[in-house]
């Protein structure tokens, strides 16, 4: 197992959530693609950490993501909650404005 | 030779069912190849000795997909699981800018001459990370802790029925809610 190969799985994942979050339609399914794109992160700071320096200070880089992963998934949450209970859809193109 | 051949079945699994997310006809399918994926990259974190981290990133993401779960059965009025579905916008230029960054990223990772490995793990990973974020990283954990609480309260305050923005709209300046009887609470 080498960085290389790490970092080319990492960038996989990172691109087919890119394409998820770039292409879908639903609010739900775009939050999906973001956290593809922050799993093939994790992945590649680890590999970093790993490969690289292992001091503890990439394992704090790691939490710090997955808090951003959460915050992420927190946030995304309420907005297609407010979406939905004031448009009535959970659609990205039917939220292209920032009006309530 | 056994981490490559672990590791590679894992990444297989890991990116097949990335894949998955947005190839199969139901929200609920998709959520579940998407856990796969997270339990799969929790795994290659395990290899990694990051014991700690790679399991809380597999017990955080099941919770999360369950919760994104009930979310679709929530907001779609069905159930997900029967209803095939495939709303997308934007198809092809959405997977050429993703091709194109895989060839940056991936050629990036090739080209680029890594330097060699400068010190050793811990002999307890887990308890390096502790002391770590009770000592000289606790700056870091200490601006984590608010953005978390603020986010609780950020995520509250939007999905509350009948809250600041149900009431008062976008409108910074107006001065009467919407309220369907007068004399609610003011600002």
């Amino acid at each position: 197992m080498t960085l290389q190969l790490v970092l080319i799985v990492a960038a996989a994942l990172f691109c087919v959530g890119l394409y998820g979050a770039l292409s879908q339609q639903v609010v739900v399914m775009v939050m999906m693609g973001l956290e593809l794109m922050l799993n093939g992160v994790i992945l590649a700071v680890a590999a970093f950490w790993w490969f690289l320096t292992p001091v503890p200070d990439g394992q704090v880089l790691l939490l710090v993501v997955i808090a951003a992963m959460t915050v992420e998934m927190a946030m995304g949450f309420a907005v297609a909650t407010l979406l939905h209970r004031s448009r009535g859809s959970d659609m990205t193109d039917s939220a292209t404005d920032l009006a309530g | 030779m056994l981490s490559v051949i672990v590791f590679s079945a894992l990444a297989i699994i890991a990116l097949a069912s990335g894949i998955a997310v947005f190839r199969v006809d139901s929200m609920a399918r998709a959520t579940y190849a998407l856990a796969v994926s997270f339990v799969a990259v929790g795994v290659m974190l395990l290899m990694f000795d990051l014991d700690y981290i790679g399991v809380i990133t597999i017990l955080m993401m099941v919770m999360e997909m369950a919760i994104m779960a009930i979310y679709m059965i929530m907001f779609m009025g069905m159930n997900p699981a029967l209803m095939p579905m495939s709303m997308v916008h934007n198809k092809r230029w959405s997977a050429i800018l993703a091709v194109g960054t895989f060839i940056l990223l991936a050629g990036g990772a090739l080209l680029i001459p890594w330097p060699a490995r400068n010190g050793s793990p811990a002999a307890d990973l887990t308890a390096s990370l502790g002391e770590a974020i009770m000592g000289s990283k606790m700056l870091v954990m200490l601006t984590v802790s608010p953005i978390l609480f603020a986010t609780i309260v950020a995520a509250l305050v939007l999905a509350n029925p009948r809250g600041r923005y149900d009431r008062w709209g976008d409108d910074l300046n107006r001065t009467t809610p919407d309220d369907p009887q007068q004399g609610g609470l003011g600002r």
